[in-house]
């Protein structure tokens, strides 16, 4: 079979500039072949290199006396205790959901969890963070729909629970109309000493290629999908977004766990985005050993494909393993119990190759570590954007404002970024495995527990691409912290980081200086909350016709329970209890304009995007932390909320809605603040909780040797709603008709109705 | 009729897990049984032609054999289930769970299918059943009337059958739990009747009452950690019934 002659034509198709075919051929010593020049554009890709990023992502704290593993595997790997290791990673789909939602979305999931049993833990439960644009548009109401039925279907059949997530549907200018976001992080768990590597070992040890044969599917999924901007034409690529199969991965999932166990397996790399080429290269040179594989051996979905076809092939639920040399037998048992194609493609060599064979030719012949290490690495130019000119938010006098509160507060109580979310997540199975002891809704962050152990694990992810398009390194702080509030709130103590870095085209400076900005602003609250970041993922070119969205930094972070049972809901318990916030500062009037005008109030009531995200001071936020987690370890807190998208008000709603009985709350708030900035502004560093009237004043001494400030705000009641400013009642509802406006308000947007 | 094994005096009941290959809730129900049950308890792969030597099998949820045509329609033509078919015709205890329940259908062990859920979504959630009969031995540690809060997890739980397989459930009394509010009061809204399912049903018995299918899971609503330990009360009325035998 002839291949194409290789042309400077066809090297830009591929992506590759002129600087990087120079260098391919300086690797090679002669003139790449056109497979050879396919597998280099792939794993010289955005996606698979990150050529623009990596300079910057040095800059992250990575060690920690926890870290087992850091970036650079599969995914993340930390110590949690009782011989236990829990992997996770997050990783974005957003091109993918972009051309075809659902299975953009389900392939998605499908990859995490991949990544996750490739290192031989079993995966426990599935997280999403997913940015829409607003619903009026019915596009984003498809896309919201696709994404959310192709989460479900894929978590749903291989029976891992989705427990929790983010989601925003968030106005232009954000850029998410029609370029949505879809995050998944997976956790998984087992015991330390059976993690497991993705290494090629062993001269002579065999290859083997396991689970569904190679279709022209998802060719150029990572090169040409996830590494450019979108346009008109965007829709066409659908032929590259690969179909997922859920109950083959569920069998892939079961027959490798059974497959580690017999030993007899020495490495093991999921195939997924740029396929076969990125398993085979990366395999080869993280040992230092070569690879070699006949392309005639690998199982295929249909006749006469090519040896770059079936190098480049994402077709899904595939992976590589490396057995002892004499074992095969063992491996081809289990996975043959279990149904699958497994056969014998190649073997691990000692001379540093890749070497594709078929038919007998060799195809390619490339330095498996050069391929896989040295692209080129860009130092691309960065500046900050020209300065905005923007109308801040004019604060009404307290007194006019105060008779649109009951209003407002309705309308922010039912807009789909503030509204209960059980849309989405009652079509999630949150339940499956019985580990879920906080599911979506009950907690800040949900709570898995450990079968056979006292422990616990808490996940949250978090971020506000808004508050980062304002100020990125802010924005890229505030995430962090936010997370870390979210597990001190269920008790669990903040343990390590995960990272999904949504932006848009970094070869725009601007971009980049985003980019740059947030890696420094995660890495400083990163230390200083004591959690290592041990891998993530880099998503560009999120662009649709030049336009960029948010810089959106996703942070998923893994917290510890010592004691499950100690965990906290976000439900207040019982009526009579005392309501006390803890943390936050007595904010000056001076600069709330600006901070004000950046907040879910800004964007929902006033459509403004403008001024600066809440000022952050990390030291008191860390010391926040500390004091929450000792008054639960105190066991003083019966319920436990930060205060984050809606601020005050919100907060004290939804732990009012959460309790099944529906326990409302009565406060007393005072001071020269404007009354909507006190309601729904979303000063950081603070988080409500409920108190037994006993434990109030040891809770108060306490916060004070944490230099934290606590107040008591007022009492939970058996149903009223009230709210008191400088002496005046300002909003006196039935908690019931509240719950009514934010229960339904995301299923009535997504079934049609108007805002 | 007695070829079941119980051991006379141990007061424990062996219990079969049946693990089809997308089955997914095979751990959390063993689990429960031997876990927190401590019940001796067995997997039976889906290939064994053979029960052996068990007093009760679970036929537990997820998705057999990948559910891409109805259902649970491939496995009800799989070895075990010719196997689980004996087992029930000589009285063996037979609970479905879930897809357990929509492959008893598809075997014709139960009357009736399911359609999907009327929104036409999956959906997890907690749910209230009233017990409608306490005479099987799948409820007789319930109280008649008693409300039960046992969580859902399917796309197709909404269950239907024509009229005069209906009346003929009725008369037989093998309807034995329904989806009703809180308080025990059947209504057709979303929140007590998710799915849709017809006369509210969650779930049946054969006339023999040693088979029962059911759409909610009541291994996810047996442990206080869980949120609800209400759906022991089924699991320990089958080791009741077992050892009083």
């Amino acid at each position: 079979m002839s291949e194409p002659a290789v042309t400077a034509d066809l090297v830009a198709q591929h992506g590759l500039t002129a600087e990087e075919y120079e260098r391919i051929k300086q690797i090679l010593g002669r003139t790449p072949t056109f497979t050879e020049l396919g597998i280099f554009s792939v794993m010289w890709s955005e996606h698979c290199s990150y050529k623009s990023s990596k300079v910057h992502l040095k800059r992250l704290p990575t060690a920690g006396p926890q870290v087992l593993q850091g970036p650079g595997e599969n995914a993340g790997v930390v110590d949690i205790g009782d011989g236990l290791a829990a992997v996770f990673k997050i990783e974005s789909h957003n091109h993918p959901s972009f051309v075809e939602p659902f299975q953009g979305a389900a392939t998605g999931v499908g990859g995490i969890l991949r990544d996750i049993f490739t290192m031989g833990a079993r995966p426990i439960a599935i997280l999403d963070a997913l940015r829409f644009g607003s619903l009026e548009d019915t596009k984003n109401r498809s896309i919201a729909e696709g994404v959310v039925s192709g989460i479900a279907f894929y978590g749903n059949c291989i029976g891992v629970p989705t427990v929790g997530g983010e989601v925003y549907f968030e106005p232009e200018p954000s850029g998410y109309s029609h370029n949505p976001l879809v995050n998944a992080l997976c956790l998984g768990v087992a015991p330390k000493e059976k993690i497991f590597f993705a290494r090629a070992r062993g001269v002579g040890n065999p290859v083997i290629y396991v689970g569904a044969k190679t279709g022209r599917d998802g060719i150029h999924g990572a090169s040409l999908l996830a590494s450019a901007e979108f346009d008109e034409t965007s829709q066409q690529k659908r032929p590259n977004v690969q179909i997922g199969d859920p109950f083959l991965e569920k069998l892939l999932l079961e027959a490798l766990l059974e497959a580690l166990d017999t030993g007899a397996i020495v490495g093991l790399q999921d195939m997924g985005a740029a396929g076969l080429t990125c398993s085979t290269c990366e395999m080869g040179a993280r040992e230092g050993t070569g690879i070699e594989i006949e392309l005639e051996k690998v199982p295929q979905r249909e006749a006469g494909m090519t040896p770059y076809e079936i190098m480049l092939s994402e077709s899904q639920e595939r992976m590589l393993a490396v057995a002892e040399k004499g074992r095969e037998k063992e491996i081809l048992d289990v996975f043959r119990k279990w149904g699958l194609d497994a056969v014998l493609i190649g073997q691990v060599t000692g001379d540093g190759k890749l070497r594709v064979r078929h038919h007998g030719e060799v195809v390619a012949e490339i330095p498996a570590r050069p391929l896989a290490d040295d692209c080129p690495v860009y130092h691309r130019p960065l500046a900050p954007p020209a300065p905005r000119r923007e109308q801040l938010i004019e604060f009404a006098a307290p007194d006019a404002a105060a008779r649109n509160l009951r209003d407002d507060f309705l309308r922010l109580l039912a807009s789909p970024t503030l509204a209960s979310k059980r849309w989405i997540t009652e079509q999630y199975d949150y339940s499956v495995r019985t580990n879920t002891v906080l599911s979506p809704g009950q907690g800040d962050a949900a709570v898995l527990r450990l079968k056979g152990t006292r422990r616990g694990l808490a996940l949250t992810v978090d971020g506000n691409g808004r508050y980062c398009h304002l100020d990125p390194r802010r924005g890229a702080m505030l995430a962090v912290a936010e997370a870390a509030r979210n597990l001190v709130a269920v008790g669990a103590r903040p343990w390590a980081v995960t990272n999904c870095l949504n932006f848009g085209n970094p070869e725009k400076p601007e971009i980049l200086w985003q980019f740059s900005e947030v890696i420094d602003g995660m890495a400083e609250a990163c230390r200083v909350f004591g959690t290592p970041v041990t891998g993530g993922n880099v998503s560009f070119y999120n662009e649709t016709r030049g336009k960029a969205i948010y810089p959106t930094p996703v942070i998923g972070m893994l917290g510890l329970l010592e004691d499950v049972e100690a965990r906290i809901g976000n439900g207040f318990r019982r009526p009579g209890n005392a309501i006390v916030l803890l943390g936050g500062r007595t904010t000056e009037r001076q600069g709330l304009e600006r901070t004000f005008s950046s907040s879910e109030y800004a964007v929902r009531l006033r459509g403004v995007v403008v001024g600066a995200p809440p000022e952050i001071d990390l030291a008191y936020e860390k010391r926040v932390h500390d004091c929450c987690l000792e008054l639960v370890r105190r066991s003083y807190v019966t319920a436990a909320h930060d205060l984050s998208d809606g601020g005050l008000l919100l907060a004290l709603a939804e732990g009012s809605f959460a309790a099944a009985t529906r326990v409302g709350a009565v406060v007393t708030l005072a001071g020269d603040l404007p009354l909507e900035a006190v309601c729904f502004g979303e000063e950081s560093s603070r988080i409500l909780l409920e108190v037994d009237e006993k434990h109030l004043a040891d809770l108060l001494r306490i916060a004070a040797q944490y230099q934290v400030e606590a107040r008591q705000l007022g009492w939970t009641t058996a149903g009223e709603f009230r709210v008191h400013f400088n002496g005046k009642v300002v909003l006196d509802e039935d908690v019931n008709l509240l719950a009514e406006a934010w229960r339904t308000g995301l299923t009535r947007r997504m079934r049609g109705a108007a805002a | 009729m007695a070829p079941l094994t119980l051991r006379p005096g141990s007061g424990q009941v062996k219990f079969g897990v049946v693990i089809f290959p997308g089955s997914n809730c095979d751990h959390d129900a063993f689990h429960v049984l031997r876990d927190v049950l401590g019940q001796p308890s067995e997997w039976i792969w889906h290939q064994s032609a053979e029960i052996g030597h068990l007093d009760a099998v679970i036929l537990p949820g997820g998705f057999s054999y990948g559910d891409y045509l109805r259902t649970g329609a491939i496995a009800s033509h799989s070895p075990v289930m010719s196997a689980v078919k004996k087992f029930a015709a000589r009285g063996g205890l037979v609970l479905g769970i879930c897809n357990g329940f929509q492959i008893l259908c598809e075997s014709g062990l139960l009357p009736g299918a399911m359609l999907r859920n009327r929104r036409l979504k999956f959906l997890c959630r907690f749910v209230h059943l009233r017990v409608e009969n306490t005479d099987t031995p799948f409820t007789g540690a319930c109280q008649p009337g008693q409300v039960l809060k046992i969580p859902i997890a399917h796309m197709e739980g909404n269950y239907f059958v024509d009229e005069p397989a209906r009346r003929e459930l009725e008369h037989n009394q093998q309807i034995i739990f329904r989806y009703a509010t809180p308080a025990g009061e059947i209504a057709d809204d979303e929140e007590t009747n998710p799915n849709g399912a017809l006369a509210n049903i969650a779930g049946i018995s054969n006339p023999e009452r040693n088979v029962l299918g059911l759409m909610p899971h009541p291994e996810r609503a047996s442990e206080p950690l869980m949120g609800s330990t209400d759906g022991l009360a089924i699991f320990q009325s089958m080791i009741a019934s077992l050892v009083t035998k």
